[in-house]
């Protein structure tokens, strides 16, 4: 990795493997070895050193205090606006009526219905705020981490919606209603529930919930990796590279800005995503047919 | 390379392998769990029932707004339907009032009528009454001239011998002869006795 140092245009010993998804790993561990220069995104970022409570179940970190941070502003916020909400709404108030809005008519009420998703509408609007905030700090300067990007807050929402669509299936059909319901869908022919039974079973055990949280976590792990990726080689490039490989750093910079907003509109849409498959899942243990 | 990445991964607290960000740590499913309760419980019971609470009160209002509308509405009709009725009746009125005036003017003009025919009929009466007066009068008159006539026709009947009735008739008949060329007034076959 010295010839970087040293100036000589020879990007080939670190480039290859930047975009390759097993290397960084391998490129942080080089690049800090060498104390400083580019420091390349890895799995080490999600699990930050301790603050408090080093090694004990109550460990904080890094991690935990952005989401400490994210949920005092998510309930700041919240919490004015309900304490100033009035009956003619001013601006804010109408952005936040926008936004419950949103989750009440948009998401519960196109999958569930009016009806029926009254009463999930507090859990799915609580859900969707919360990976909202929480993956929004991925594009926060200082924060720079999604609060999601760990998997124990996505696996806690799963888990969440998890038990709400079992106690939901089995209050409205009995438990072996439920099942039977959801193994042995009608219309298959018999033999094929061979095939369907287990995969169904798995499905309402562990796949759905498994994919709402993998496919959260994964989506803001990655847009983690694509933003440090961008910035601390735009960084390297602007300060550290050889002048002829300043023009790169405006080529990652400008990669850099489209991926925040891209991360932008990915927080957005995970947690629309999040919100939208709870409904989905609430709403099939709710149904007569499957 | 290998021994530099072991050493870096033993600076660090412990082995940090790809698989750990499919499993969570059980520091991390606490504080997870922290923050969605204390979320989840404002959003419940602070939130949520607050927002409800003004989007009832709006509901509410806006329903109350067309109600009341509604009420307004049907008063209004209500006051033109009246008011309607009211001309209705004032214009009821006033033809019985013009009817009224009518009769009454037809009243007055007969009254008026017969008043003027009875006057006429007095006028005329008197008149005739006042003819007859000056007739009696005039015959009064006459009858006392009828007198002196008489009294004349007396002497000169005592002037000629009235022997047979053949010649008083023919005296009497000069006489009257006499009398109507002297006199026009006709008085004729009243002076015949005496």
């Amino acid at each position: 990795m010295c010839p970087l140092k040293s100036g000589t245009p020879d990007p080939d010993p670190w480039e290859s493997p930047l975009f390759t998804l097993a290397a960084p790993l391998t490129v942080v561990a080089s690049a800090e070895g060498e104390g400083g220069g580019f420091h390349a995104p890895s799995i080490t970022d999600f699990f930050p050193p301790a603050i408090f409570f080093e090694g004990t179940i109550f460990e904080f970190n890094r991690v935990m205090l952005i989401r400490v941070i994210m949920t005092i502003l998510l309930l700041a916020i919240f919490v004015i606006a309900a304490r100033r909400a009035k009956l003619v709404p001013g601006r804010f108030q109408n952005a936040i009526e926008m936004i419950l809005d949103f989750v009440r008519i948009n998401i519960v009420g196109e999958i569930m219905g009016e009806e029926r998703g009254r009463r999930y509408v507090p859990m799915i609007t609580v859900i969707f705020l919360t990976v909202l905030t929480f993956n929004i700090s991925g594009v926060i300067p200082f924060m720079n981490l999604a609060g999601t990007a760990l998997i124990g807050l996505p696996v806690m929402l799963a888990l969440w919606v998890f038990v709400t669509y079992w106690v939901a299936g089995i209050r409205k059909h009995g438990f072996g209603g439920y099942l039977k319901a959801n193994l042995f869908p009608p219309g298959v022919p018999k033999p094929i529930y061979v095939i369907v039974a287990p995969i169904e079973l798995l499905q309402i055990l562990i796949i759905r919930p498994a994919s709402l949280a993998i496919r959260l976590m994964a989506n803001m792990v990655a847009g983690h990796i694509m933003l440090v990726l961008c910035f601390s080689a735009t960084s390297y490039f602007l300060f550290e590279a050889a002048p002829a490989l300043k023009a790169f750093g405006v080529l990652t910079f400008a990669g850099g800005f489209a991926f925040t907003l891209f991360e932008l509109l990915v927080a957005a849409l995970q947690a629309y995503i999040f919100g939208l498959l709870a409904s989905v899942y609430i709403n099939l243990s709710l149904d007569e047919e499957h | 390379m290998p021994t530099v990445h072991s050493a870096v991964l033993a600076a660090e607290d412990s082995a940090v392998e790809g698989i750990d960000l499919l499993i969570p740590a059980w520091y991390d499913i606490i504080w997870s769990s922290v923050v969605l309760v204390i979320i989840a419980i404002v959003f419940y019971k602070y939130i949520l029932p607050k927002f409800q609470a003004v989007l009832d009160e709006r509901t509410e209002k806006i329903e109350g707004g067309l109600a009341q509308a509604e009420t307004a509405q049907a008063e209004a009709a209500a006051a033109l339907e009246e008011y309607h009725q009211q001309l209705q009746e004032a214009r009821t009125e006033a033809a019985k009032i013009r009817e009224e005036a009518r009769a009454e003017g037809s009243a007055i003009v007969a009254e008026l009528r017969t008043k003027a025919q009875d006057d006429a009929t007095r006028i005329l009466e008197t008149a005739h009454r006042q003819v007859e007066a000056e007739r009696q009068q005039a015959s009064i008159s006459l009858r006392a001239d009828v007198g002196s006539l008489a009294t004349e026709l007396a002497s000169k009947i005592v002037g000629e011998s009235l022997e047979d009735h053949a010649r008083q008739s023919r005296v009497v008949d000069r006489f009257l002869a006499d009398l109507e060329s002297e006199n026009t007034a006709g008085v004729g076959s009243n002076g015949q006795e005496g």
